[in-house]
């Protein structure tokens, strides 16, 4: 039994394993598969200041080795979150973290204020990085000025552990990363959804209702993981690493890119169980190679 | 209702024609309760373009037996490779997902089953279920030539079946709807599984009718458990998750504006 436990910001983990939001839905739904309490933390589906009715359908593509979404948002909205579904979760020994997404640096800070106020989510993860709404999201997550304001608004209304959650679909994304954390994030997470496409060929239209969506799954986490790599040797705050991580040794390659913890996705779709074998993967692979602590692993590539 | 993940193993393959395989599976352990209209997400392996598991509504429990009847559809590469399964293979399974058809309160009540191609699958069992709750159980079943139609010596032993054919082959030439059975017979009751448009115009019939009427979905899904919001349907409660809100839905719940 290696020690697990990880720090991001002043938020502790158990383990390293956490799982990504909207894939995981409010913890909940996967209560027959999974001890919630053995996680390291849980991000619940993209939460916003108001209720929001997401994309039409379709909204889902099958691609080789992942997945497309356009799900664009759907959620009831920050009251129905801290009215309906806190109380749920407020028992559980976890961190329960809350994705947060919005239009307008207001809009991300009123949300984010309202869940400041709840005494058992002591963190929350900013979407600057959705691809799936045109009014809100990646728009503010491509350009270091937009991410820098958002971060800025939400970091004065919000005095817990702010992670913010980066886009790929950037040229340069160690620089997003470096204008959040000059802007007081606690911890960058990367990379949400890549922004992709898929054609219905007979009917010569594109197969998701907003033509394009963002892709997920073990397609995208060689680009994950060096995007994960470049970012935590750029930084001094805690860099949380997914994409695409289906297995434990998955989570260790983005552990050792520097990760201080990872986050399952869509690999929960497959095996609902999946993140309980990952830790206790984690654990056995820290056994096996004589590794005392998971911190020991972290950034530890050999040069 | 608690939900499992279970590999099964398969102890019967039955290939009812070219592109249709059921498959019986089992368990060491008493498989749980599944109610008529639940479904299955199965693990496809074997099949490296298939990443996704596999909606599969239940088709059959046979309890006596300890046995779950899959009817599986082999249109595209995960549906041929569960469908290429021999005896003794496993095949992991998420299950009893969704919610199924309703099962009338009173005995006696008069319930037509309508299903189109491999939708026929979950009446099977909603069927046996509703003849063991003293119900009467009638079938109207439609495909595209009589060698499509499916399971019929199992319906007709369950209750009295219609059929169509779109080529005439079999029954009555043309679609569900256009059936001679809904002039001349009076019900309390409609399910219908199938092609959307099918259950579209079933459903216009039970409305203009006045007759209770469910329809089991089967939007694309990712994880069948209502965390990932891409299977949605249009409902009075806006956009629901039709893997745990559904698949079977109230026609009144539903905005299929080609009713009206």
């Amino acid at each position: 039994m290696a020690r697990l436990e990880v720090n991001i910001g002043d938020l502790r983990l158990k383990n390293p394993v956490m799982t990504a939001s909207g894939t995981f839905g409010y913890g909940i739904e996967f209560a027959d598969f999974v001890d919630l309490n053995s996680l390291g933390g849980f991000i619940v589906k993209g939460t916003t200041l108001h209720p929001r009715e997401g994309n039409d359908y379709p909204r889902m593509v099958e691609t080789a080795s992942g997945m497309l979404n356009c799900v664009g948002l759907q959620n009831k909205g920050v009251d129905h979150f801290c009215d309906v579904i806190y109380p749920q979760l407020q028992h559980l020994d976890t961190n329960v973290i809350v994705n947060v997404s919005g239009s307008t640096p207001e809009d991300y800070a009123e949300c984010a204020a309202r869940l400041a106020q709840l005494d058992k989510v002591p963190a929350i993860e900013l979407n600057i990085s959705c691809p799936n709404v045109k009014d809100g999201g990646m728009a503010f997550g491509v350009t270091t000025t937009d991410a820098a304001s958002v971060v800025k608004a939400v970091r004065k209304a919000y005095p817990k552990t702010l992670i913010v959650k980066l886009s790929p679909n950037v040229t340069d994304i160690v620089s997003i990363a470096k204008a959040v954390a000059d802007e007081g994030a606690d911890s960058v997470s990367l990379i949400n959804t890549l922004m992709g496409m898929a054609i219905d060929i007979e009917r010569r239209r594109p197969k998701l209702s907003i033509s394009t969506g963002g892709l997920s799954g073990p397609a995208v986490k060689p680009v994950a993981l060096r995007m994960v790599w470049q970012v935590a040797r750029a930084v001094d705050i805690p860099v949380v690493g997914l994409g695409g991580i289906m297995d434990a040794s998955d989570a260790i390659e983005f552990l050792m890119a520097g990760a201080t913890a990872i986050e399952v996705g869509t690999a929960n779709f497959i095996d609902p169980a999946v993140t309980t074998k990952i830790i206790n993967g984690i654990d056995q692979w820290l056994d096996a190679h004589g590794c005392k602590d998971v911190t020991e692993i972290v950034g530890a590539l050999r040069s | 209702m608690k939900k499992y993940l279970l590999d099964l193993t398969v102890c019967g393959v039955e290939r009812l024609n070219g592109t249709h395989v059921v498959l019986r599976l089992t368990s060491q352990q008493q498989l749980p309760p599944m109610q008529p209209g639940q479904f299955v997400e199965v693990k496809v392996e074997h099949s490296p373009a298939t990443f996704l598991r596999r909606p599969i509504s239940i088709n059959r429990v046979d309890m006596a037996n300890n046995e779950l009847w899959l009817l599986v559809h082999a249109i595209g590469d995960g549906t041929r490779a569960m469908a290429a399964l021999k005896r003794g293979d496993t095949l992991n399974c998420l299950l009893p997902l969704g919610n199924g058809f309703t099962l009338p309160q009173k005995a006696g009540e008069r319930c037509l089953l309508i299903g189109g191609g491999v939708g026929t699958a979950p009446l099977l069992y909603y069927g046996e279920v509703l003849r063991e709750n003293g119900c009467e159980p009638s079938f109207l079943l439609g495909a595209r030539t009589a060698a499509d139609l499916l399971q019929l010596e199992l319906f007709e032993r369950i209750g009295a079946t219609y059929l169509t054919t779109e080529d005439g082959s079999r029954g009555e030439q043309g679609f569900v709807t256009a059936h001679s059975v809904l002039r001349q017979e009076t019900f309390d009751r409609i399910a219908t599984c199938g092609p959307k448009p099918m259950m579209m115009a079933v459903a216009k019939y039970a409305q203009d009718k006045g007759i209770e009427c469910e329809a089991s979905l089967e939007n694309l899904m990712a994880c069948g458990l209502g965390a990932c919001l891409c299977c949605v349907e249009k409902t009075d409660k806006g956009n629901v998750c039709v893997c745990s809100e559904g698949p079977v839905f109230n026609i009144k719940r539903l905005k299929w504006q080609d009713l009206k």
